[in-house]
């Protein structure tokens, strides 16, 4: 039995399981290359920018490679540096062998017209270095030797031992350190890892603020949006669709609209605060603040992403088999049993999605804290944009959303072995 | 049928990439902006017969690095402050501008000569000299505030104060409030007292601030009666006062003075027409022309004599220049190189502030 099934032979002579083989594969190479488009574009515009904002956040070759703007040529720099600075160890006192390598480079850096790069790259350690940089290379041809005292003289501030170990630690393009600044630590001059000062410390509490308000967000979204969903999917279809379009309507208009008409709500000499005057409830001095802090990003936010919580709740509701709440109930269920242990339950997957969408979607939204935030409602994303935009300081803006992004993928993982992924039901 | 397919996706590619414009300009908007349109644009349009295009942005240096980096530059001419201009220019991510190439003076002075003290640098020419002071509504304040102190009295006049979400001119302004003499402001901000003490006086009044950012906005929050002084641009103020009749007063003192400077991205598309740009509006009558639109200060000296009439044709504008004789009293000048050396650490330290 077994040698004749060995034996069986397609029409043209071929042994069938080689035949079935080539055209199970031609099937898949046929998939593949339908495929091929969306895996390519996810590639290109997904998985490659996340590369490449991974690695900017531990590489910054600032200090060790200049680029032309114009023609993109690359020159190494700070070289005679570099090498005093394998030759010695950490907290070493520059001698004049550093401060004759420190001249020559900084000569180099003159020529190059890359100055102010270097200077920038050390200020983001040492701040108010940067003039430094910039002025000594103007002058570092005219010094003669012995190079320390000249140095010196120009600028004592040289002699700064925490100004030499950062430049120790950019000498290697590949650093922590931006991880370490974004957790609002630094290196101290022996090269420990200390907390910076108490006034400087800002990004811990906004990813602690980030993360309070998207639960915060998450929460009265969900409370807003079940009774809706619910309402969606047990009306007659006349009524619940004209519900529908009240609920997609919004989600239609665009973002800006939306955030600016709670500004003009929601300001103190706005619509609600008018309205509360005029009742007597509060008086013309005593208006309240409902914008510019996080009560205004909580509502801007909370109405903004609705949609996302009531969509995939309406969707599983919708499935959801009206004569098991009745049957319950025929046993003798109270209302609240009924709903707690029947309904509820059935509802997780639509809550999972939900919730899931509306906090990610939070944790890493900028354009509505940044109209309505002021000054206490800010995420870590407009911390993010202002390192992106306005200090330049790329790297650390990279490290960030490295954070941010770790901090999503370990919620995601939370939500697997908590609820389940496949329960994922997004309509 | 496949072939017309690629065709037109390749032909819409090549349009978009296209751009139309011949000169595309980045400055701050508002009523700046309209009077670099009226007094630059439009006449270099007419002489050369090129399209330009204005683009703006809340602070115009902030796209010059991205977009030099990611070698995709859309901009020739952008018109930035003066420690931008110098820190861009240290990066590399400037073109620069030979100095002498531009226009001499009509009495045939030299440029070097000819434009105030520190209005060239190796890349950027220097077009106007600007102030941040601050104003009030006369409607609702009662009394009259003079002194950059009064700015801060919340007693002897109550009400919401709107500031510019920066570090930059606000720790100046309060060091001067805080009876700071101008010439030593920079000196004490250098210490780590001196920042305490100005972010000790910025806490007097931070709960009642509403924090800005586009020049526009200082205007509208006035008018609105959302605050009831204001820092903000003089030249905004003026324009929402003279020509929208708004009951807004200027108080000169302790205004910080600074320079707008035009700067070429370096990679511009157009960088030949840029420079000639440059040299076009920054001659001595552009700029004479441009105090008709707006109250900043021409960075030519000869321009001064030429300064007239605002474009209403009655008000006499000298008066109302950041750089009048009676407007100096106590005036400071914005320290370029203390703001490119301790921008970063400052505004973390107010960013930290705000937060709190």
């Amino acid at each position: 039995m077994q040698a004749d099934t060995t034996l069986l032979t397609t029409a043209d002579g071929q042994p069938l399981k080689a035949a079935l083989k080539s055209a199970a594969s031609k099937a898949k190479r046929r998939a593949f290359y339908l495929v091929a488009p969306l895996l390519a574009f996810v590639l290109i515009t997904f998985i490659f920018p996340i590369g490449q904002m991974l690695h900017q956040s531990v590489y910054n070759p600032d200090f060790t490679i200049h680029e032309d703007k114009g023609t993109k040529i690359q020159t190494p720099i700070m070289v005679n540096l570099q090498v005093w600075f394998r030759e010695t160890e950490i907290g070493t006192v520059p001698d004049e062998a550093a401060f004759a390598a420190l001249v020559s480079d900084l000569i180099q850096l003159r020529e190059l017209r890359g100055q102010g790069e270097v200077g920038t790259r050390i200020n983001y350690d040492v701040p108010g270095t940067r003039s430094l940089f910039t002025k000594s290379a103007r002058r570092a041809a005219k010094l003669e030797a012995p190079f320390k005292e000249a140095v010196l003289d120009l600028d004592e501030d040289w002699a700064d031992p925490e100004l030499w170990q950062a430049m120790r630690t950019a000498a290697s393009p590949y650093t922590m350190n931006f991880y370490l600044a974004a957790l609002d630590m630094r290196r101290s001059e022996t090269g420990e890892i200390v907390a910076v000062a108490e006034n400087r410390q800002i990004r811990v509490k906004l990813f602690s603020r980030t993360l309070t308000l998207s639960i915060i967000i998450t929460l009265t979204c969900f409370l807003l949006a079940f009774p809706i969903a619910h309402l969606l999917a047990t009306l007659p279809l006349r009524y619940s669709n004209l519900l529908m379009i009240l609920v997609l309507l919004p989600f239609w208009t665009s973002l800006l609209v939306r955030t600016t008409s709670w500004i003009v709500l929601l300001q103190s000499q706005g619509v609600l605060n008018d309205i509360l005057v005029s009742l007597g409830i509060v008086g013309a001095n005593g208006r309240v603040q409902l914008i510019y802090n996080e009560i205004g990003t909580v509502i801007a936010m909370t109405h903004i992403l609705l949609p996302f919580m009531v969509l995939p709740l309406f969707s599983v509701m919708r499935t959801i088999n009206p004569s098991y709440v009745r049957a319950a109930r025929s046993l003798g269920a109270t209302s609240w049993t009924a709903f707690r242990r029947i309904y509820l339950p059935q509802c997780v997957p639509g809550i999972g999605a939900g919730a899931l969408l509306v906090f990610i979607l939070a944790v890493g939204y900028y354009i509505t804290p940044a109209l309505v935030g002021g000054a206490k409602g800010t995420l870590i994303s407009n911390e993010i944009a202002f390192h992106m935009t306005d200090s330049l300081n790329w790297s650390l803006a990279a490290a960030l959303a490295a954070l941010l992004l770790a901090g999503v993928l370990a919620l995601y993982w939370l939500y697997d072995r908590l609820v389940g992924i496949d329960n994922l039901k997004l309509g | 049928m496949k072939r017309t397919l690629i065709l037109t996706t390749a032909l819409t590619a090549f349009g978009t990439m296209g751009s139309a414009a011949d000169l595309t300009i980045m400055s701050w908007g508002g009523a700046y902006g309209t009077s670099q349109i009226e007094a630059y644009n439009k006449p270099f349009a007419e002489q050369t017969g090129k399209d330009i295009v204005m683009v703006d942005a809340d602070n115009p240096a902030t796209p010059i690095k991205a977009q030099v980096e990611a070698g995709n530059v859309t901009i020739d001419v952008a018109d930035v402050e003066y420690s931008d201009a110098v820190r861009l220019c240290d990066e590399g991510l400037l073109e620069e501008i030979d100095t002498s190439a531009l226009p001499a003076a009509p009495d045939g002075t030299a440029p070097e000569d000819d434009f105030i003290e520190g209005a060239l640098t190796d890349c950027a020419v220097a077009n106007i000299v600007w102030s941040t002071v601050y104003a009030y509504n006369s409607d609702v304040v009662e009394g009259e505030p003079t002194t950059m102190a009064d700015f801060f009295d919340l007693e002897g006049f109550p009400g919401k104060r709107g500031m510019r979400k920066a570090a930059k001119a606000n720790l100046e302004m309060a060091l001067m409030a805080d009876g700071v003499p101008a010439g030593e402001v920079y000196d004490m901000l250098e210490t780590d007292e001196g920042v305490d003490r100005a972010f000790a006086k910025l806490d007097t009044i931070k709960d009642e601030i509403v924090w800005w950012e586009a020049g526009a906005q200082p205007p509208q929050l006035l008018a609105d009666g959302e605050v009831t002084m204001s820092t903000a641009y003089n030249g905004r103020i003026f324009n929402a006062a003279v020509s929208e009749n708004q009951p807004f007063e200027i108080v000169w003192d302790g205004q910080i003075l600074d320079f707008d400077l035009f700067v070429i991205p370096k990679g511009a598309p157009n960088k030949e027409l840029a420079l000639d740009y440059i040299k076009f509006s920054t001659d001595t009558q552009r700029l004479a022309d441009q105090a008709k639109w707006i109250s900043y200060g021409p960075a030519r000296k000869s321009s001064g004599a030429l300064v007239g009439l605002y474009q209403d044709g009655k008000t006499e504008m000298a008066s109302h220049m950041p750089t009048a004789e009676a407007n100096l009293t106590n005036a400071l000048v914005n320290d370029f190189e203390f703001w490119a050396d301790r921008d970063t650490e400052l505004s973390e330290r107010f960013n930290a502030w705000l937060a709190q």
